[in-house]
């Protein structure tokens, strides 16, 4: 089984080399913008963090989008899953799920949000 | 090998246990199969107990149907969850593993919900999938192939629309054929491990692959709730609507209930009149008019404005808006090391501290979930409502402030407000001093939002009018004739110049502790109330109506009242018995129900004694500042 530590650089390595660009934790995503799970780690809360994500629903391949942020962009997040449900989650736990472009971005967002996600 | 059909062990009920992830259908699966009436919700962990009913179906099968919390995966985070796993498991004791489980799910959120369903298959046991909400699925255009589900899970898949009755004939049709079929037992359970983050992601993948071959036509994804969530979610303006909603309810309160409170007031005083005119005078009679229309009229006359609260509360529950208050106070929570989820339990203790305290088992952390129940009766319940409704009737001028805001609505709002205030600094330190730790993540399922039911929450209102009534039919009623007893006897000495009850045995204890309650402004009569008050907030009122009544003074029962101690009490004794009742533990049942919850009787003595010294001080305080300012 691999480490979470290794899940993560590996997720990222392969982000780079197909040359997705841009990868960042889901904790660090601006309002509005979309993007696919590239990797799930407990982050520090170890197996239960990890394994609470996963069925909450964030998994490596599903869509994000992150819908609300708390007063001032602080704490806590809305996290639209795969167009289906909605989460709320702080970003201290957010940021155990790693998140890059939407691969089929043309047919499922607005072009704008994209652009403007890929430059941030 | 003989085949052993459950139809065939005659007499023997089958049990069928309803499993599935929150907020999927289950409790309202239940209630129309078993003509139940357990609370529902539209956000999750509503029901934190196990529930059984029971139902006989078309063919003529006995079942006993269990309900359970719901839960994303039997691997249980907190304790709601647990009962599950340990039902699921036959782990639970003195109950046998149910024969049967129906995995109740929701058809338009099948790609999180069906990894549940495959958790439960590993177990080997009978299964039944249901897609539940198909009614919303439909509207959204998704087709799913039930063949294709069935053959591919090898287990009997089901659409469903709980909360009516022909959207469940095929699971009872099902479950029918389920139980005139061999019993396939497996010794699955007892293999049942954790599942390791690798095997959820095993599951993950293959539910998308079911999904997939299952599904016919994607349903359009939904707007509404994104749209309205702009708004009540907006990082200022959702907090405004928030404040502006719980504002409401408090206004409400007051405003609606005026025309229904008066005739039952009108009522009680004709049935007084009627009663005063044709009995003789009796030790009888006046224990009915002194002390059962007094002081139960003095209680029923709020009906309206609990039916009111209430009526608030089901539509924030019903329509999904709990989960979105919880998101908008988690900053505020975290900020005394709770968590935003805390907030569900705490909203419903406005209703009452009880159910509150038993939804804090939805709080993974052991000391979130501890500092949760600890604060919970702080929260306004509705118990305190004839309280403060009759003091602030009395002492506060029914006059509007700034834009036809009622003052008297201001005060209750600021009554709700401190309790609130109160819970939240409490609940800091505890959280610095007696229960530091380390603290939960948040992690919550924001639900669609959905219209209120109206067959749902006027059940919910009747169900509340029952209880409301059976409490002062019981409990009520009864401290009320003991205290009758008490406040009559002994007869007063020859040449008494107080009234009766003055020396009466309720005279005696209350002029006993009033030395103790004098410095907060408090008189005998209001130490008599308090006493009974214990056991139930709102006999305290229909204690002091009893009390009164007895002092001599004639008339309808609250109007009475409320001149009576307006003429009787100073106003900073009223303001602060107010004080005094927003803190002080006046409740027997939410101890005993600390005490089922923290198994130990230690943590419910803490909170009697953190509470009766809060109230205490709160009460000083405000009585010698009301002083001060000229309120003596
Ligand atoms: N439209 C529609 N609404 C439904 C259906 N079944 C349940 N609901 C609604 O969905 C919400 C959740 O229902 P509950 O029965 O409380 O769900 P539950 O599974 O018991 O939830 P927990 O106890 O929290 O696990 C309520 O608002 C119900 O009115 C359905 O078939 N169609
Ligand atoms: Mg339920």
């Amino acid at each position: 089984m691999k480490t979470h530590g290794e899940r993560e650089r590996q997720a990222f390595a392969l982000a780079q080399a197909v040359g997705l660009g841009f990868t960042q934790p889901l904790g660090r995503m601006r309002r509005g913008s979309v993007g696919r799970v590239l990797a799930v780690s407990g982050g520090m809360g170890g197996h239960d963090i990890e394994r609470g994500l996963l069925e909450m629903g964030f998994v490596e391949g599903a869509r994000v989008e992150v819908l609300h942020h708390g007063f001032l962009g602080q704490d806590p997040l809305a996290v639209r899953i795969n167009q289906t449900m909605t989460i709320a989650l702080r970003r201290c736990e957010a940021n155990a799920v790693l998140v890059g472009p939407l691969r089929d971005a043309a047919e499922e967002v607005k072009p704008g949000l994209t652009l403007e996600y890929a430059s941030s | 090998m003989t085949a052993i059909t459950l139809a065939n062990e005659e007499m023997r009920l089958a049990r069928i246990a309803l499993v599935g992830p929150p907020n999927s259908g289950k409790t309202t699966l239940f209630n129309t199969l078993t003509g139940g009436r357990q609370k529902t919700g539209n956000y999750p962990g509503v029901t934190v107990e196990r529930k059984s009913g029971r139902l006989r179906t078309p063919v003529g099968h006995a079942i006993e149907l269990l309900d359970l919390p719901g839960s994303y995966s039997l691997r249980a985070r907190s304790p709601d969850e647990a009962i599950t796993r340990d039902v699921v498991l036959g782990r639970q004791a003195r109950e046998a593993l149910p024969d049967a489980v129906v995995c109740v799910t929701d058809a338009t959120n099948l790609g999180q919900h069906l990894r549940l369903l495959l958790e439960l298959r590993q177990l080997g046991r009978p299964l039944i999938l249901a897609l539940n909400m198909m009614d919303i699925a439909q509207k959204r255009g998704c087709q799913i192939s039930l063949e294709a589900l069935s053959r591919r899970l090898g287990i009997p898949v089901v659409t469903t629309v709980a909360m009516r009755k022909n959207g469940v004939q095929d699971l009872l049709s099902q479950i029918d054929t389920l139980l005139n079929q061999p019993l396939v037992a497996s010794g699955a359970i007892a293999d049942w491990v954790e599942p390791a983050p690798e095997a959820i992601r095993t599951y993950h993948r293959e539910v998308e692959q079911l999904l997939r071959e299952a599904v016919v036509q994607e349903g359009a994804p939904e707007r509404l709730t994104r749209q309205l969530d702009q708004i009540f979610l907006h990082p200022v303006v959702g907090p405004l609507i928030l404040l502006g909603l719980l504002f409401l309810m408090f206004q409400a309160v007051f405003s609606w209930a005026e025309a229904p409170m008066d005739w039952i007031d009108g009522g009680m005083a004709s049935l007084q009149a009627l009663l005063s005119e044709h009995m003789a005078d009796s030790l009888l009679k006046s224990l009915l008019i002194d002390g059962v229309i007094a002081g139960v009229g003095g209680v029923v006359i709020f009906l309206p404005q609990i039916l009111i609260l209430f009526l608030f509360i089901l539509l924030l529950e019903d329509s999904g808006y709990m989960t979105r208050a919880a998101f908008l106070m988690d900053r505020l929570m975290s900020a005394v090391g709770l968590n935003g989820r805390a907030f569900i339990p705490l909203l419903s203790s406005f209703a009452c501290a009880i159910p509150g305290i038993m939804a804090a088992r939805t709080i993974a952390h052991p000391l979130d979930r501890l500092t949760t129940i600890l604060i919970a009766p702080l929260m306004t319940c509705s118990a305190r409502l004839p309280v403060y409704v009759l003091l602030i009737a009395a002492f506060i001028p029914n006059t509007t402030v700034w834009g036809g805001i009622g003052l008297q609505g201001l005060v209750m709002f600021g009554l709700y407000a401190t309790g609130i205030v109160g819970a939240l600094v409490m609940a800091g330190v505890l959280r610095l001093t007696l229960l530091r730790g380390g603290r939960q993540p948040l992690l919550m399922e924001l639900p669609s939002y959905k219209w209120p039911n109206p067959a749902n929450v006027l059940l919910g209102l009747l169900e509340r009018a029952r209880i409301f009534m059976r409490r002062i039919g019981t409990i009520i009623l009864s401290v009320l004739i003991l205290l009758w007893f008490l406040s009559t006897f002994p007869a007063p000495p020859a040449g008494a110049t107080e009234p009766p009850v003055y020396y009466s045995l309720a005279g005696l204890i209350g002029r006993g502790l009033e030395p103790l309650l004098a410095p907060i402004g408090f008189n005998w009569q209001i130490a008599i109330a308090l006493v009974p008050g214990l056991a139930a907030r709102e006999v305290a009122v229909a204690a002091l109506g009893t009390v009164y009544a007895l002092s001599g003074d004639e008339g309808t029962v609250t109007e009475a009242l409320t001149a009576t101690l307006a003429h009787d009490w100073t106003l900073a004794t009223a303001l602060a018995l107010l004080a005094w009742y927003v803190f002080a533990p006046q409740c027997l049942a939410t101890l005993a129900a600390a005490r089922r919850e923290t198994n130990s009787w230690r943590w419910p003595t803490f909170m009697f004694v953190y509470l009766m010294v809060l109230a205490y001080l709160a009460a000083f305080v405000t009585y010698r500042a009301a002083l001060a300012l000229g309120g003596g």
